[in-house]
């Protein structure tokens, strides 16, 4: 029974495509962390927290009669000022510290908005509907809801977006400037603490979009943030920093192994597997980096 | 720092005195009954926290407008302290410590959920405390032995075995392929349990068991081993998420499946939020407005339902038509123990046998509800899927439409 997924041949197609789909929309909030993370250090346990509110105003859209979809245009917008508002009051007193003291903040930042979401928000579960239907492929033996299909695509398309932005515009390449060496770039007239806020900004609007695509293709509720901050914290690690075909690759590995990881251990055991992967991944790392170390004494 | 001394001595002397003035809050004050209850009014249960609350104030109300209490020839009127115990077990203990040591609360009322009653349930058996309570189902509550704990509700094990025995009559009484979803709960768990025992009764085949996770908000390879074995009936058992997942990728995925039986239907507001997409889904219930019971204080369900809606605007589901009944309940206690003694009224309630408009109750030894069956209702739209209702489809005596099986496939909905 367990091997279910083996003996039929188009579950395997279905997991596998299943897997990517999620997985480019994980590698969208990972991107956000990355960028977060590189220019200014910080781990932001918070991320998953920013990606449910994000839903919730997507979610909000569609109550008042708004197609959802129109979601991942308004909730970045919206979420980019809450992020630069998060930087002005907490981030900034915390970022040029040591790491401890900004995860220390950044979980405190993460209960606060649970809890305030559960105020807000109530702790029902919510979705938003798209009404996009499903594409059928294979004589309806695989089935991909158009919903996914929507959020892979205009993921790819805030990522792009994104990359060209950092590529081309001021703002972009002061940014990179600063994750290259903060002092030369202060130096240099860059002013680093617009850099900052701008950042934080930008990874919430990044959370603000995957949230939309989130209450549309599944359910939102205000518990639900930690797994897509241990996700794209997973993501980021395999990856490294500032690897963007990295963050997009792992992302998409991820999703495929959570899809089968389901289908051969049994749901119960999807989560729990992400969590293992990332144990075994830092042991792993730790590993080598210690190997590097004895080879460099 | 001279100041200093005098600001604690003040403050410990203004604690002093209001926890005195706390402790004058007795079991019975004047003419009122003071009943105590955490409640989750914050965290993850609040909203089915409130749903209890609102149940119970809506009895306390009626019965106080309808002559009270009668003990020892007195009218007595009931009231309520409520905390908030923020859907954390550990709070809800201290705090059911709390009401009975320093509030002087001599009889509770429960809170929302199995796992939290759970965790009062030890600390009112351990001071001799009655508690009537309306949202705990789980099984392992009334197997411990407790002898102050009640419960208006039928044991979680019965919430879904009706659907089974559905399944198997309609398939000409021959056994039937389960496939079953469950989440990792002690309530979702029981249910589980409940399934189990009617697949051996009926010689049914269990092909697919999964659990869930708590963070569940994707269950499409559960679906997808669905589609792939067919199997007679589906069952999912995951709290409102489950209920709300499940159908929204059922109609993404076209999943086709004869019967789908799932609980928390009701609390997921499940034809609200999913429309036409909902139809057909079974679901279980403790209590459903149509059914026929009765009580002097509430008239019927429909009555109850209609006075509850003008009171807090929207319908009532059966975790607050459960909790108006657990009132009832302790004011006919009340009145043929004739008194306000812990054990008399423990007795008394021990052999409560009463019908109300939520339906008949009558205690089993464990404390549990033996005298109301589950029902099991189906969501049924109009042609367009503007208007969905919930219908009683069994068991067939309080059945008020019939049963639509199989489901129709996607490709004719």
């Amino acid at each position: 029974m367990d091997f279910l997924i083996f003996q039929v041949p188009m579950l395997t197609l279905q997991a596998t495509l299943d897997g990517i789909l999620l997985g480019i929309l994980f590698a969208l909030i990972a991107y956000g962390m990355a960028l977060q993370w590189g220019v200014m250090n910080i781990i932001n346990i918070a991320q998953g927290d920013l990606v449910i509110l994000g839903g919730y105003i997507a979610y909000f859209m569609y109550l008042w009669g708004i197609h959802p979809a129109w979601g991942v245009i308004v909730s970045p917008f919206i979420m980019y000022f809450v992020g630069v508002g998060i930087y002005k009051l907490v981030i900034n007193k915390v970022v040029d510290r040591d790491l401890f003291i900004s995860i220390l903040a950044t979980f405190g930042i993460s209960i606060l908005f649970m809890q305030l979401m559960n105020f807000a928000f109530g702790a029902d579960v919510v979705l938003a509907n798209s009404g996009y239907g499903t594409t059928m492929l294979f004589d309806n033996s695989v089935t991909l809801p158009n919903s996914k299909i929507f959020s892979a695509f205009i993921s790819i398309v805030f990522a792009i977006g994104l990359v060209v932005y950092m590529k081309k515009s001021k703002l972009g390449r002061a940014i990179r400037a600063t994750a290259q060496n903060a002092r030369a770039a202060k130096i240099l007239g860059v002013d680093t603490e617009k850099v900052y806020a701008a950042t934080f900004g930008i990874n919430a609007a990044l959370c603000g979009v995957a949230g939309a695509l989130i209450s549309i293709t599944f359910t939102i509720h205000p518990y639900m943030g930690l797994p897509y901050t241990i996700r794209s914290f997973m993501i980021v690690i395999v990856a490294g920093l500032g690897n963007l075909p990295g963050v997009a690759m792992s992302g998409m590995g991820l999703g495929v192994f959570e899809e089968f990881a389901d289908y051969i251990l049994g749901t119960e055991f999807r989560i729990g597997s992400v969590f293992l992967l990332l144990v075994l991944i830092l042991v792993y790392r730790r590993f080598k980096l210690s190997r590097k170390r004895e080879y460099l004494k | 720092m001279k100041i200093n001394k005098i600001i604690l001595s003040f403050i410990s002397a203004i604690a002093l005195l209001l926890s005195t003035s706390v402790t004058s809050f007795a079991k019975v004050v004047g003419d009122k009954i003071i009943l105590g209850s955490a409640i989750s009014l914050t965290g993850k249960y609040s909203s089915n926290g409130v749903h209890t609350q609102n149940g119970y104030n809506m009895a306390v109300d009626r019965i106080n407008s309808m002559g009270g209490v009668k003990v020892g020839g007195k009218t007595y009127k009931f009231e309520i302290i409520y905390y908030d115990d923020e859907s954390n077990p550990k709070r809800a203990a201290q705090l059911a410590e709390r009401l009975i040591s320093q509030d002087g609360v001599e009889f509770m009322l429960g809170p929302y959920s199995s796992g939290l009653t759970k965790a009062i349930a030890p600390v009112t058996e351990k001071y001799g405390v009655p508690m009537v309570e309306a949202n705990g189902a789980s099984r392992s509550l009334f197997t411990k032995g407790y002898k102050y704990l009640f419960a208006v509700l039928a044991p979680a094990n019965l919430y879904l075995d009706v659907a089974i025995d559905l399944a198997v009559e309609k398939n000409g009484g021959k056994p039937v392929k389960i496939a079953q979803a469950f989440e990792q709960d002690a309530f979702s768990q029981d249910v589980r349990l409940g399934i189990l025992e009617a697949a051996e009764r009926t010689g049914s085949k269990i092909i697919i068991d999964d659990k869930l996770p708590k963070e569940l908000n994707d269950m499409a390879a559960t679906l997808a081993k669905v589609k792939a074995v067919k199997p007679d009936v589906l069952v999912v058992s995951g709290h409102t998420k489950g209920a709300l997942t499940a159908i929204r990728q059922i109609a993404e995925m076209k999943v086709d499946v004869p019967m789908l039986a799932m609980t928390h239907c009701d609390a997921a507001k499940l034809s609200k939020q999913h429309g036409k997409n909902s139809e057909y889904a079974l679901c279980a219930s403790q209590w459903h407005k149509t059914l026929s019971y009765k009580d002097k204080f509430f008239g019927n369900g429909m009555k109850y339902a209609a006075d509850f809606e003008k009171e807090f605007k929207y319908d009532p589901p059966y975790q607050a038509a459960e909790s108006s009944a657990a009132l009832l309940v302790f004011k006919d206690a009340f009145e043929r123990a004739n008194s306000f003694d812990k054990k008399k009224v423990r007795d008394a309630l021990a052999a409560t046998n009463m019908q109300t408009f939520y339906g008949n109750i009558k205690f089993a030894p464990g404390g549990q509800n033996v005298d109301k069956p589950m029902v099991l209702f189906q969501v049924m739209c109009n042609a367009d899927g503007s208007k969905c209702e919930n219908k009683v489809v069994a068991p067939t005596k309080w059945a008020s439409a019939k049963l639509i099986h199989p489901i129709p496939s996607w490709s004719k909905r």
